[in-house]
């Protein structure tokens, strides 16, 4: 009986994404962040219109690990790190996996600023050589990266107004058919600023209320990673929790409990940024592999 | 009904009341937004290609299609040419309707076609064929590594990544749904 060659010849992937996992855990531990581990089963999310939970028994599976990082960061822990399995039920194409791996950060005292820089650092360390090729693109790591507001990327790239795409509920449509393959072109991108009501658990800019201090981060027109300042008012976030419940429950999906522990000890957590990056679409740039199946030894078809 | 997460390529779905394959599919949603399926469709009927985009919660009409058991004959200036082997009807398959099928068929093999409105309008291979290897690199001595791959080419002109062992006359199998080798066929 001959081996499984579709899974032995995966090895030059799986060799290198193991290089890259230690690489990213030298790179934290070597700043003085904590690596930890949370539950990956907990009775709810963080309410968000658009990400479904896998239900485990009564509890869910966590599709971040956001609310327990953000508990060790209103204990004290200045600044930790994880990396984890995560699950999005349904999410499943050339770059979606119902099961991926996470990595997340979180730094007190700082803002979203503070995480950008950080991101240049990281891929810089990750790619030495300053350039990234990935399917016939090259960008310029060492350069200075492109940072784009939202309103911006939308006067410049989409075919109506922001306003008009909120408006209209088409703001993800012009903005994965439009703006995004623009994006991350010759360095890699910030995406930032985005309207107060795509963002649920961000600060909202102190001089600019209408845009929270959100960003995504772009390479080759491939979204690699979420972050932002984080909002540490507690009433305020129980009220954008309900309202995205609300939204949740009327679109009939399962409710989550308030997360009543989370809301009790956010009063504690100092300003903070936080950041949550695809592992595996980063091995697949860093790899040059158009498709996320290749970087896994066992995407869910063939279990 | 088909919801949105069954969309994938090869599906076939009524659109306007004709049937149609998903020849293309892309997934596409930013981390916190609103998925959307991206699809290219192919007419069964008429063969015209054409993109459209669909949101979460539209549902769609399985297109009834009958399959029928045939064997695959020869191909010849019309196409290629399936047989009933209880009716004895034959049908005709284009070039155009096969697609990257036909570099998979073999001769005398069992198929289903698929009929709509008595027209033969598409094709389902068995999951695995065997085919002989009629282009290969040699096997250089010594290189062991299992994961190893380099081109072949098959007897029907179909090309693809086998493992570094394999040479020129080996039988192989294929899966048909990927197109990637399976493993050696001892004889």
């Amino acid at each position: 009986m001959e081996p499984n060659w579709a899974l032995a010849s995966k090895r030059p992937a799986l060799e290198a994404r193991a290089r890259i996992l230690q690489s990213i855990r030298a790179f934290f531990v070597g700043r003085d962040y904590l690596e930890v581990e949370t539950p990956q089963r907990i009775p709810g999310n963080a309410p968000e219109s658009y990400i479904d939970a896998v239900a485990s028994g009564d509890w869910f599976l966590h599709t971040s690990p956001e609310l327990c990082m953000k508990r060790l960061l209103a204990a004290g822990y200045p600044r930790l790190f994880q990396l984890c399995r995560c699950w999005r039920d349904g999410e499943r194409g050339d770059r979606h996996l119902p099961e991926f791996t996470m990595l997340e950060w979180y730094r007190s005292h700082c803002d979203y600023h503070t995480l950008m820089t950080e991101c240049e650092a990281l891929l810089r360390t990750l790619a030495p050589s300053g350039a990234l090729r990935w399917q016939g693109q090259t960008l310029d790591l060492s350069a200075p990266w492109e940072r784009l507001s939202v309103a911006e990327a939308f006067s410049r790239y989409a075919s109506v107004p922001l306003r008009q795409a909120l408006d209209s509920d088409r703001f993800d449509q012009h903005l994965t058919q439009e703006i995004e393959p623009q994006l991350g072109r010759t360095t890699p991108t910030f995406l930032i600023e985005y309207p107060a009501e795509l963002a649920a658990l961000a600060r909202h800019k102190p001089d600019d209320p209408t845009v929270a201090e959100r960003f995504e981060l772009y390479l080759c027109g491939l979204e690699l990673a979420n972050a932002f300042s984080e909002l540490t008012d507690a009433p305020e976030q129980r009220q954008r929790f309900a309202h995205e419940e609300a939204q949740r429950r009327a679109a009939g999906k399962p409710p989550y409990p308030s997360p009543e522990r989370f809301l009790a000890e956010l009063p504690a957590m100092p300003p903070a940024a936080g950041i949550a990056l695809g592992v595996d679409r980063l091995v697949m740039l860093l790899t040059d592999t158009p498709r996320i199946d290749e970087i896994v030894a066992f995407p869910p078809e063939i279990l | 009904m088909y919801s949105c997460s069954d969309l994938k390529k090869g599906l076939k779905v009524m659109i306007d009341g004709e049937p149609h394959v998903i020849a293309g599919f892309d997934f596409t949603k930013p981390g916190k937004g609103q998925a959307l399926y991206k699809c290219k469709l192919r007419n069964m009927i008429t063969g015209s290609l054409f993109d459209r985009t669909y949101r979460s919660g539209e549902s769609f009409e399985p297109a009834a299609l009958e399959d029928r058991d045939m064997q695959y004959l020869y191909q010849d200036e019309n196409g290629y040419v399936f047989m009933d082997n209880k009716s004895f009807e034959q049908v005709h398959l284009s070039e155009e309707t096969l697609g990257d099928d036909r570099l998979l068929l073999v001769d005398n093999m069992m198929v289903q076609i698929l009929m709509f409105n008595e027209r033969g309008i598409g094709i389902s291979l068995p999951n695995f064929v065997n085919l002989r290897v009629t282009q290969a690199d040699p096997w250089v001595k010594g290189d062991t590594a299992a994961g190893n791959n380099k081109p072949a080419t098959v007897e029907t002109g179909f090309t693809l990544a086998v493992p570094s062992f394999v040479e020129q006359d080996d039988l192989i199998q294929i899966d048909t749904r990927t197109g990637q080798y399976v493993t050696r066929v001892k004889e």
